[in-house]
């Protein structure tokens, strides 16, 4: 039941992509280029997702847990760190240059595109090499981002 | 090249995008993240429910096949980058969303819904290199 349920949300999700041009990279490099060929749809997509989920948060959140779950799993880490800085400036970049991002990317794999396969493929091993480059700076001392606390069990 | 502006295709396709954020955490309890979906899909971390995190990456895959039952067309993909450019980009985002804990959808939508600090530092901070970026390769570079 769980996994059909999360199907039909991926569905949601991936239409929804679709339908803004999220998943158009002509159209999202287009929204951060002001100085040449601005559409600004892009804030309407943000605007979209913002205003449902930002109502819909406060509506769900307040219940006492998920309808097929045991409990609401939030991030819990509220402090600023370079960490958190340096690797959001990183996405941008990557963002900028190849003109997806991985929400944007993952739907549009439907449409058989091979451009969509190529950014995809390295975006795997992008995940994959940032564990591997994080198992190192471990062993000199440093965080893992992605557990130590993060998640919090309410 | 230039795109059409299409406020209310967009308007209506973010409200899609809320929706399944909003129902993935009223049903199942979770941020919807792409990037934390995709990497527990690929079996990093969380190994316990990587089944239901396939199973959203597979139902996103069947969006632009709704979106053809639909509208008789899969929605328009135009790739202004190289191929290169695509696998440099893709390790850079891959790398990037890793160190700073989530995406668009991650910190861009969920978090900022959820008025966190650390989403609106991460969105403040992807967008402005995304900008400064696609100003140096279009204007600067002029790729």
């Amino acid at each position: 039941m769980r996994l059909i349920i999360a199907l039909a949300i991926g569905a949601v999700f991936g239409l929804g992509i679709s339908v803004s041009g999220m998943g158009n990279p002509a159209k999202v490099l287009n929204f951060f280029d002001i100085a040449g060929t601005w559409d600004p749809s892009l804030a309407f997509v943000m605007g979209g997702a913002l205003t449902v989920t930002f109502i819909g948060y406060r509506l769900v959140l307040g219940r006492p847990r998920p309808v097929c779950a045991d409990s609401f799993q939030l991030p819990t880490k509220t402090q600023v760190d370079r960490r958190l800085v340096a690797g959001s400036a990183v996405f941008g970049v990557g963002w900028g240059i190849a003109g997806f991002c991985p929400g944007g990317s993952l739907p549009m794999l439907g449409t058989g595109l091979t451009d969509v396969f190529i950014f995809v493929a390295a975006l795997c091993a992008g995940l994959a090499a940032a564990r591997l480059l994080d198992g190192v700076a471990k062993q000199s001392g440093g965080r893992d981002a992605l557990s130590g606390g993060s998640v919090r069990k309410t | 090249m230039a795109t059409t502006f299409t406020p209310l295709a967009s308007l209506g396709g973010g409200a899609l995008i809320g929706l399944s954020a909003v129902l993935l955490m009223a049903f199942l309890g979770r941020i919807l993240g792409a990037t934390g979906i995709l990497a527990g899909a690929l079996g990093f971390g969380d190994r316990a429910d990587w089944p239901m995190r396939i199973a959203l990456v597979a139902g996103m895959v069947l969006g632009p096949v709704i979106y053809l039952a639909l509208t008789g067309a899969f929605p328009v993909v135009e790739v202004p980058a190289s191929r290169a450019m695509l696998v440099i980009g893709g390790l850079l985002v891959g790398v990037g969303v890793t160190f700073g804990g989530g995406c668009t959808s991650g910190h861009g939508v969920c978090g900022l819904a959820r008025l966190s600090r650390r989403s609106l530092v991460a969105t403040l901070t992807f967008m402005a290199a995304t900008f400064v970026t696609v100003f140096v390769i279009r204007h600067v570079l002029g790729v």
